[in-house]
């Protein structure tokens, strides 16, 4: 036993057993009954074996469709948007210019939102996002002349607020891994760049971005999970799972409604599964494409 | 060193035990959780902060009348998606449940699915009060001739006017009985004011289906499969339609007239004239205090020659699971605290619904009652149009349909939608939502 303990080649299971542990009883083993449930129809206490019925709904499911193309396109946008403006703030903040104490003030204001709850903050932006026309967003539209916008009614008004959300939220983390990535940079770098007459913005494109190359990765890769899982954004937004024709729905919340609030589990699962696999092939698409799981050449 | 590896060895051991053991979780006892002074402590859950004050008010009631069997009441309030989301899980997981739960109409088909329901029978606890009680409601918690809960209100539609806003327009809302009268007034409101006389909800699938049943139609066909392209349900959305075109009808901030949004709306006099169930009175009270005074109640507008003049929308049954260790005392006291006289003196006096038990509405010491608060708020006296329209009070049987659930979010989140805020001719938003229904009920 102590031998055992002790060998050099026990030892490192050892000490990441706790993580196994846990990635197997709150992640595989519950994994592993939702792919159970999706071939099943689940009532209260019975559970009765129906194949791939539940796929083969999925499949002709316009709805679950709908909410695809929408956490898609919330993905893909938000990608588009919380890589480069965090990446130019980032590179603002890590500059020589301006004072030290205003830009730590700066950093600071653009972090708290994160540690703002969701629920609260999707309550805030559904009153800026209101009907009436005392609602903050219809002000500033009443300033340039515009009439009051029903924001939260139409498709691309609400796409926009929940963007909008997105942005406001998690602009300062983008922001605060940039930064770190920027600062393990060495400076040499810059200073042999500038004596041959390489400008700031040459330096950023050429430097600064390949350098953070695996920052960049990262943040793709958690985005990618994130626009696709997100749903209490868009939940607080609607006051609810319900949004007109659907424009707010997720997939996430597609199986909140089916699951949750219709009891459908089984159908529900073979949602989760469905999104799980997507997730997946997505990002392992990407990594390989980035050569993440190439050996790095020192 | 060795040490050091030791207690981390150890410590990732316990981490694994505590891990596992979190998740094996105690069961639940089935024993009667009787307290030292020998009351029984009964949970209940609700999604309304003012059912549970008159819950409290029936406990303490009860506890007066049988002083053999008090009650504990410990009364949670969630809100509304929470309090149901919850309810299901607790129930599929068998964990946590209460012993008495408010569900809201519109959810209770989820909780009722399937061969073994896990809400108690409460068809015995409602032998008592049966005969006074309107059977309509009944059924709509009933499935198969049991009744799994227990009604709150009748719901019955009826029109709310703002007196002061159409006598400006120069209209008698009294000579509105039907809904030609109904959309001749709006358009000549809506053409001498310019502003919004009624509302065509989007989020609330509430006029449509009066309509419906003032036509005599249904959403299911009499085998249950989904027909909402049917003539009724058809001609009733073309018909709102038509009157929305004629500006009899406007859409709402907040998509129906019971939201935050429209309530201030309302409240402000852009909406002249709501129809809704009569337990919008207490919106009225709660949220538009400026109306005080302003707003009449009248029946609401029906079809020519209609046999149905309006019939219940919204409500909530209250249930007892057959987990509850107490059930027989949940039940027995559900049945007094919904369903008895007192109990629907209680609804009217604390919650200002129309009670399901109709004793209570000829009984005008307590429907005339000058010092309450919703007979001082409104002009006209609701009993006197509740009893006016009695004998045409119908049944929506879609209403406790197992799809209806489905059915309802369908048409509150795209058909309604696409009809009045987007323009899609009703026949076309229908034959739409029809096919989807159809791939998405199986059928």
């Amino acid at each position: 036993m102590k031998q055992l303990l002790y060998s050099k080649r026990v030892a490192p299971y050892v000490f990441i057993l706790p993580f196994l542990i846990t990635l197997a009883v709150f992640w595989v083993v519950p994994l592993g009954r939702s792919f159970v449930m999706s071939t099943q129809e689940v009532l209260y206490g019975q559970a009765t074996f129906i194949g791939a019925d539940n796929y083969a709904r999925l499949w002709r499911d316009e709805i679950f469709w709908k909410a695809m193309f929408n956490s898609m396109r919330y993905m893909v946008l938000t990608i588009l948007l919380l890589v480069p403006i965090p990446l130019v703030l980032a590179a603002l903040v890590n500059a020589k210019i301006g004072s030290p104490r205003v830009k730590a003030f700066f950093k600071a204001s653009m972090f708290v939102p994160a540690l703002t709850s969701v629920v609260v903050a999707g309550i805030v932006f559904r009153l800026i996002f209101a009907e009436s026309d005392s609602a903050m967003m219809n002000q500033v539209a009443e300033f340039f002349g515009l009439g009051p916008v029903r924001w939260l009614r139409g498709d691309l008004t609400g796409l926009a607020a929940l963007l909008s959300l997105a942005l406001w939220r998690w602009t300062g983390v983008n922001m605060m891994y940039f930064v770190a990535g920027m600062q393990s940079i060495p400076s040499e770098y810059y200073e042999a760049a500038s004596m041959d007459g390489a400008g700031k913005f040459r330096q950023f494109l050429l430097i600064t971005v390949p350098n953070l190359k695996p920052t960049i990765v990262y943040v793709v890769t958690i985005s990618i999970y994130g626009g696709l899982a997100m749903f209490l954004e868009s939940f607080m937004l609607y006051a609810g799972n319900n949004s007109p024709n659907n424009q707010g729905l997720t997939v996430v919340g597609y199986l909140y409604r089916k699951g949750i609030e219709e009891n459908d589990l089984g159908f529900a699962s073979a949602v989760g599964v469905v999104l799980l696999v997507i997730v997946m092939t997505i990002n392992l698409t990407y990594l390989v494409a980035s050569g993440t799981f190439k050996k790095q050449e020192a | 060193m060795s040490k050091l590896r030791n207690s981390t060895a150890a410590l990732a051991a316990a981490t694994a035990v505590s891990v596992l053991a979190a998740c094996s979780g105690g069961g639940q006892s089935a024993e009667p959780t009787t307290n030292a002074d020998g009351s029984t402590t009964l949970n209940m859950w609700t999604f309304a902060d003012v059912h549970a004050a008159y819950y409290e008010e029936m406990a303490a009631q009860w506890n007066e009348a049988n002083p053999d069997k008090e009650i504990q009441l410990e009364v949670t309030v969630y809100p509304y998606d929470d309090m149901h989301n919850k309810l299901q899980l607790a129930f599929n997981s068998g964990e946590g449940l209460p012993d008495v739960v408010d569900i809201e109409v519109n959810k209770f088909a989820n909780f009722v699915k399937g061969e073994t329901p896990p809400l108690l029978d409460l068809t015995d606890a409602a032998e008592p009060y049966v005969d006074d009680v309107v059977q309509a409601r009944l059924d709509l918690y009933s499935k198969d001739g049991r009744v799994y809960g227990f009604p709150t209100h009748v719901g019955a539609f009826v029109a709310f006017y703002n007196t002061e806003l159409l006598e400006g327009a120069g209209i008698d809302y009294t000579t509105i009985e039907t809904w030609d009268d109904f959309q001749e007034a709006g358009s000549k409101y809506h053409a001498a004011t310019d502003k919004a006389f009624g509302v065509a909800s989007t989020s609330v699938n509430f006029l449509e289906p009066l309509v419906t049943a003032q036509l005599g139609g249904q959403f299911f066909d009499a085998e249950g499969n989904v027909q909402v392209d049917s003539p009724e349900v058809v001609e009733a959305v073309s018909m709102i339609q038509e009157m929305q075109d004629a500006g009899a009808v406007s859409t709402i901030p907040g998509g129906s007239p019971d939201s935050e949004e429209a309530f201030g709306a309302i409240n402000d006099g852009k909406y002249a004239a709501i129809v809704y169930p009569a337990w919008y009175t207490s919106r009225y009270v709660d949220y538009m205090p400026d109306l005080a005074g302003k707003v009449a109640i009248a029946p609401a507008p029906v079809q020519d020659g209609a046999q149905v003049r309006t019939i219940g929308g919204g409500g909530t049954g209250t249930s007892v699971p057959v987990a509850s260790p107490n059930q027989d005392l949940a039940s027995e006291w559900l049945a007094f605290a919904k369903l008895s006289p007192e109990a629907n003196v209680a609804v009217w006096e604390e919650l200002g619904f129309d009670p399901v038990n109709m004793a209570v509405w000829e009984d005008e010491e307590v429907t005339k009652n000058p010092e309450n608060k919703f007979n001082k708020y409104f002009q006209t006296n609701l009993f006197d149009v509740l009893n006016e329209v009695k004998d045409g009070i119908g049944h929506l049987e879609s209403f406790s349909d197992p799809s209806w659930p489905t059915v309802d979010n369908t048409f509150t989140t795209v058909t309604l939608n696409d009809v009045y805020e987007n323009g899609v001719p009703a026949p076309d938003a229908l034959a739409k939502a029809q096919s989807s229904l159809q791939n998405e009920l199986g059928q």
